[in-house]
């Protein structure tokens, strides 16, 4: 069990959410797209260093900024 | 009508009412409220079109009218038509269950039924129904099939108020629910899936978006020259211009009439580009010119907005944009305002802080131009060579960057991140195509061709009667000094404040030189935008913000206009 940050994740990499930080208006765009402590994700990619990141959480593709993703912290396993 | 963006709605709500709205393949393409009616027995009822939102906790301009109209009127007046993605269930469910504890009278759309088929979902309606409380409807808005049905059922539509749990309780209901009424059959990966994956992946995304822009650039060229060569000028010149002749020996050289329709016989011959005429130039440029590449590009454009793209340029594109304070969500204005400026300002209500949306319409309104302006460049500069069509795109985009990086320095507030869904790519359905494309040619037309034709008559009349001189005179110092036009331009950069396709017009008389037509074309484009777009900017941001995107495109056009002026030999 390790503790990152979606932005540390790899591609094709699954992992639940641990913790997500963020003022409340995001936390319930979050919450509403079905980004909430718990769900199981998937990372499918991230374009460059600092750009969004791509997610697929139940059978929607979402895309995040580099920021927002830096505020999900997820549970892999090793 | 109430849903998650991109399920549908719109073509829902075109089925229901009979009114025709633009839908596409991305999150957030209506930004306005439709309204429309539907007969039901001898009652005729209004239908409301919303904006899609993910909850009823707003996070946008477009979200927040959804609220606000849902708890405007009686709950017993109205009915919910909540249009749910049958391929994505259990992320649509969060919205209606939301919709039932807030009370309201819902009916739920299964939309795309068609489509889950495919994807291996099958979803248990009488099961969902009953887990739900509420009538569900199968649809498959595309074909219409179902439509029937929903417009059955909507006088049976009743509340089921549920309780309103934590938020986090709440998708453990509908995990619970989904449980019960979806099952998925396994399939094996199709090529289309390949493809979409490789679209966010860095390189190979980078490479398809390359070679898809590329395209579209040359397909527009291309089906736009095709149709000015083969059937515009061929009509204008072969059946239109003899009519023409016979009314100008009619009417006589001389006349005030004869200078008002058909204008100045250039080596006394009618020239639909030089004339200036109501009947010549004026129908010229708006049809001969302007409508095939407003065809091509609306052709092009609805094609990439039903397959899909978009969103994944936002993507791709999203380190760039925060360089100038926006996020990859603001190329789809931007790409929208390469048709016109006006809707592209619109669609920046997808953006969520008041700073974007400024930056974006501003960047917009100076730095984008439109599809009848473009239209008018690759008419007049086409002739040269093709450095100086791609000088006008390389010095707009220079203008862009620039002015970009200084807004996301000086303009205080925050810019919010990119948080947007991918839709999966869908093979586009012709009919919605060629619906979308008639729309925004008739659209086009309607707003056009009154403009078009009054700003080429005020001009004709100021000029017969001379009233330029005095007004030209003032000017000629800064156009003439720093910019190094001829003092008769300013004419044609008044006339960019009506339309930006005659303005261009209005240059083909006075015989420029090739530097002068660049320049030119340059400060059209940059300074101050139709009054279309002055208007919309206004209803968008209010006038202190417009007055502010007027001081720097006044600041804009001249500093680029005298750069350009002594930097080009």
């Amino acid at each position: 069990m390790k503790k990152i940050s979606l932005n540390q994740m790899k591609g094709n990499q699954k992992g639940i959410i641990l913790e997500i930080s963020g003022g409340l208006g995001l936390q319930n765009k979050f919450m509403s797209m079905g980004i909430y402590k718990g769900r199981e994700i998937t990372k499918i990619s991230h374009i460059g260093l600092r750009g969004p990141v791509a997610i697929k959480v139940g059978r929607s593709v979402l895309v995040l900024g580099h920021g927002v993703a830096n505020k999900i912290v997820i549970e892999i396993h090793d | 009508m109430v849903g998650n963006p991109n399920v549908g709605k719109s073509v829902v709500f075109s089925r229901l009412t009979g009114v025709q709205v633009i839908s596409s393949n991305y999150a957030g393409t209506t930004v306005e409220i439709m309204r429309g009616a539907l007969k039901l027995g001898d009652q005729e009822i209004e239908v409301i079109d919303l904006p899609g939102t993910y909850s009823l906790e707003p996070s946008s301009k477009a979200e927040e009218v959804v609220v606000s109209l849902l708890n405007e009127p009686a709950k017993e007046e109205i009915a919910v038509i909540n249009i749910v993605d049958s391929t994505n269930l259990e992320r649509n469910l969060y919205l209606t269950l939301q919709l039932l504890e807030a009370g309201l009278p819902v009916i739920v759309c299964l939309n795309m039924c068609d489509e889950a088929k495919h994807h291996g979902v099958s979803i248990e309606i009488d099961k969902l129904e009953k887990l739900l409380g509420v009538a569900v409807v199968p649809t498959c808005a595309i074909t219409g099939s179902g439509i029937k049905t929903l417009v059955e059922k909507i006088k049976d539509v009743k509340s089921k108020p549920r309780e309103k749990p934590s938020h986090r309780d709440r998708w453990q209901a509908i995990g619970l629910i989904i449980e019960q009424a979806q099952r998925l059959t396994h399939r094996h990966h199709s090529l289309r899936e390949v493809l979409e994956d490789a679209s966010v992946r860095p390189f190979s995304g980078a490479l398809i978006a390359i070679g898809l822009m590329l395209a579209s650039f040359q397909i527009v060229r291309f089906i736009g020259e095709g149709l000015i060569s083969r059937i515009a000028d061929p009509i204008f010149l072969n059946f239109y211009q003899p009519l023409l002749v016979k009314l100008s020996s009619i009417l006589g050289e001389e006349s005030f009439l004869h200078h008002l329709l058909i204008g100045d016989l250039i080596n006394s011959r009618i020239d639909f580009k030089q004339s200036l005429g109501l009947l010549t130039t004026a129908p010229y440029i708006e049809f001969a010119m302007v409508l095939p590449y407003i065809i091509a590009f609306y052709f092009v454009l609805g094609l990439l907005e039903d397959i899909g793209i978009l969103p994944r340029l936002a993507m791709l594109l999203d380190n760039l944009l925060h360089h100038i304070g926006l996020h990859g969500f603001a190329i789809i204005p931007v790409l929208l305002g390469l048709g016109c400026n006006v809707p592209g300002i619109l669609a920046t209500r997808n953006l969520e802080s008041r700073r974007e949306r400024f930056i974006a319409a501003t960047l917009i309104s100076i730095g984008v131009p439109c599809v009848a302006l473009q239209a008018m460049i690759f008419g007049l500069l086409g002739k040269f060579s093709g450095f100086y069509v791609s000088g006008v795109y390389l010095v707009l985009l220079v203008v862009w960057v620039v002015l970009g990086v200084i807004l996301n320095h000086t303009v205080k507030g925050y810019s919010p991140e990119l948080l947007v869904e991918i839709p999966p790519y869908r093979l586009p359905a012709l009919s919605t195509l060629g619906k979308k494309l008639f729309l925004r040619i008739k659209g086009f037309i309607i707003e056009a061709a009154p403009l078009v034709l009054l700003g080429v008559l005020v001009i004709n009349v100021l000029l017969y009667f001379k009233l330029f001189d005095l007004f030209t005179g003032l000017f000629a110092p800064v156009v003439n000094g720093i910019f190094g036009l001829p003092k008769e331009s300013v004419v044609a950069l008044v006339m960019g404040l009506f339309r930006k396709d005659v303005a261009v017009g209005m240059l083909m008389p006075l015989a420029l030189s090739v530097k002068q037509l660049f320049i030119a074309a340059v400060l059209l484009a940059v300074s101050f935008p139709c009054a279309a777009t002055f208007f919309v900017f206004f209803k968008e941001l209010g006038l202190k913000d417009l007055l502010k995107a007027a001081l720097i495109m006044c600041l804009v056009a001249l500093v680029t206009g005298t750069l350009l002026n002594f930097a080009i030999r």
